[in-house]
């Protein structure tokens, strides 16, 4: 079982990965029209790149905008959430031994300890995020079964790989679980709203070339997001 | 498919039409006839699959459904945070179903979604700076203000509004020789006062080519001779078109996307007729957002710019005092508190917030900045075209409440807002919570302090 899941599974799972983020990438450029989004995309190009980077950028830094500012516990989750979502399992130590084994490379690896740490942080930010959901009405309204399901898929991968590490019960058992969940996650990321793994990017950039050129973007310093 | 006489799927365009509606008071008739109204889901959905393309559908499915949007929505905050002021549950109650829906949606729905997209957003885009993906809710409120309006659901007031611009190329029922005639009879009525004061009607090549909102040659023609006395006093070379004059766009408000082409295209005509060095608008928000921000898009102009270089008020009276054009009698300025109204329009969508600080630190000696401010002011209340529909009057009332209390916590007892909206909402929410403020636009006040050259006073002085 173990080999099906690291072998053949692993790699239907990347190639769905990277294929369907791909085909949301090409989607994404090819349905911007400069008419219809009234955003002259590929004329005033250079405000447009000084836009997009300047919103991505200040939305990627921790309280760097107004938003953020303005609702810092929620600000501090979602950073603890994604940093240690991103992080974790590309420079886990067992990852990369994996790696090593497979493809003969490896990179540079964070120390068990807070690799278990961060594991931590992102299931108690994950909590304190459904709690969030539950108890704030403005939350509330616009939550779906979906939102739950969504976060679980991403959470799934990390839960289980702690149990494994920890050898809680069956590791063979966890171990699975662990590859499986974090398979259906990179799985998932291109068809749920977990693709803003990448629309994020866009969809800000997008927005940034809009303020870049046409909101204001050629007569000020730019945006103050 | 009943369609009303008045309440249909139609187009504003003769003058019989604009008449039978303007006939039938407060639309009594028009919004009964709007109850039976059959919904043409088939080209509902041919319209979506058309224009809802990646941007939209990306905001509406990757929204988080984190509600980071919501205190960023004044009608959230001025209605006891009911969560159904969310904008991320306004928009895909709205939108979102109907696109689920593939269109299959009936009268009650496309009710509920008119009063949605007219009296619980005025796309003031805030909501947009605050989403972590940038989700602009006010882009795509426009954007279903277009549908229901090609489905017939659209306020009374901006069906008519809609329907001027495509009659008169005007917000109002102002013909050329009306505006000619005005333009006329306020440089002879201040021409005792302001001897050689002129109001050039199409003159070639003038550094600037004015223009206005029509309410200004209706309602306020003094505006337009102030307009005429502070050129004079910076002895600016300028000229007002005796047609493409009106800036503003009803047609914009109603998602009529046909009135806002033919709108910006009559002032673009008059740049091409006239050949001025560049545009200067009045004080007004959405007038600029219009003809200036979006209106090269409506009109197929492929660099997004209007065809010579275009000027809000305010970065014309910043430039003025900056170069010296215009000089302040320093001890005519402005002693008392006083605060700036931030135009969503020219603001936050616009990026002239820089200037708006500049005219102030000349005119002002006790400068209250509202908070939040610039490009995160909040609306006044009364925008995206909200001032002027009946329907929503309480719901209009109601949002003023935060611009209330944000002028309130300033101390100021003076409000400059140079923007025909935010200068209305102010006026109205004075009228209802009566707080003891007053407001005005740019014009008054600098014409109350500017230094005049010598030989531009009246010989017998």
């Amino acid at each position: 079982m173990y080999e099906l899941v690291t072998g053949p599974l692993a790699w239907i799972a990347f190639g769905i990965f990277v294929v369907g983020l791909l085909y949301r990438l090409v989607w994404y450029i090819r349905g911007l029209n400069w008419q219809m989004d009234r955003v002259t995309y590929t004329v005033n190009i250079a405000y447009g790149i000084r836009g997009a980077l300047r919103s991505i950028f200040f939305w990627l830094m921790p309280f760097g905008t107004h938003g953020w500012r303005f609702y810092p516990g929620f600000t501090i989750l979602v950073f603890i959430f994604h940093i240690c979502l991103l992080f974790t399992p590309v420079f886990l130590t067992g990852h990369n031994v994996l790696l090593l084994e497979r493809w003969g490379f490896s990179l540079p690896t964070l120390p068990e300890g807070l690799a278990d740490g961060m594991t931590l942080a992102l299931i108690v930010a994950a909590v304190f995020i459904i709690l969030r959901r539950i108890a704030l009405p403005e939350v509330r309204i616009i939550t779906k079964p979906y939102d739950f399901l969504v976060l679980a898929i991403a959470v799934a991968p990390f839960v289980t790989g702690f149990l494994a590490y920890h050898q809680v019960g069956n590791y063979d058992f966890w171990i699975v679980a662990h590859v499986l969940s974090g398979e259906i996650m990179l799985v998932a990321i291109p068809f749920t709203k977990l693709s803003h793994f990448l629309l994020f990017f866009l969809s800000r950039a997008q927005l940034g070339m809009d303020y870049g050129i046409k909101r204001g973007g050629m007569k000020n310093k730019g945006m103050a997001w | 498919m009943p369609e009303g006489i008045l309440c249909n799927k139609q187009v504003v365009d003769t003058k019989e039409k604009l008449d039978a509606l303007l006939a039938d008071k407060s639309g009594k008739q028009y919004y009964s006839e709007m109850k039976q109204l059959d919904v043409d889901a088939k080209a509902l959905w041919a319209t979506l699959q058309k224009t809802c393309k990646s941007r939209m559908r990306t905001w509406l499915e990757i929204c988080a459904h984190c509600g980071m949007c919501a205190d960023s929505c004044f009608f959230y905050l001025a209605n006891n945070r009911d969560p159904k002021q969310v904008p991320s549950y306004k928009i895909q109650s709205t939108l979102g179903e109907m696109i689920r829906r593939r269109g299959n949606v009936d009268n009650d729905f496309m009710h509920m979604v008119m009063d949605t997209a007219w009296s619980k957003c005025s796309c003031c885009n805030r909501c947009a700076t605050y989403c972590p993906f940038g989700i602009d809710m006010g882009v795509m409120f426009g954007y279903v203000r277009g549908l229901c309006f090609s489905q017939g659901f659209v306020p009374w007031e901006l069906k008519i509004g809609s329907g001027m611009h495509r009659i008169y190329n005007a917000q109002m029922d102002i013909t050329s020789e009306d505006w000619v005639d005005t333009c006329e009879w306020m440089a002879e009525e201040y021409e005792e006062d302001w001897p050689g004061l002129e109001i050039p009607v199409d003159k070639e090549n003038a550094d600037i080519i004015y223009t206005v909102n029509a309410r200004e040659p209706k309602h306020y023609p003094e505006d337009l001779a102030e307009a005429a006395i502070l050129f004079h006093i910076a002895g600016e070379n300028w000229t007002v078109p005796s047609q493409g004059w009106e800036e503003t766009s009803l047609a914009m408000f109603a998602g009529d996307w046909g009135a806002c082409k033919i709108q910006v295209e009559s002032v673009y005509a008059a740049m091409d007729r006239l050949k001025p060095k560049r545009m200067v608008v009045t004080e007004c928000g959405h007038a600029y957002r219009a003809t200036v921000l979006e209106g090269p898009y409506w009109a197929g102009i492929k660099s997004g710019k209007t065809p010579v270089e275009s000027f809000h008020y305010v970065e014309w009276v910043a430039e003025a005092l900056r170069t010296g054009k215009l000089k302040v009698d320093p001890a005519k300025r402005i002693k008392e508190p006083v605060t700036y109204q931030d135009s969503c329009n020219y603001v936050r969508n616009g990026g002239l917030g820089d200037y708006a600080r500049e005219i102030m630190s000349y005119i002002a000696e006790d400068f209250r900045e509202m908070k939040p401010c610039k490009e995160h002011n909040f609306c006044c209340g009364g925008g995206g075209g909200l001032n002027g529909i009946g329907r929503y009057r309480q719901e209009r009332n109601i949002g003023l409440t935060v611009k209330r209390d944000q002028i309130l916590a300033t101390g100021a007892k003076l409000v400059v807002a140079p923007c025909h909206n935010c200068w209305d909402a102010i006026r109205d929410l004075e009228e209802i919570y009566k707080i003891g403020i007053r407001w005005t636009f740019l014009k008054p006040l600098l014409l109350s302090m500017v230094e005049v050259p010598e030989h531009l006073l009246p010989k017998d002085e």
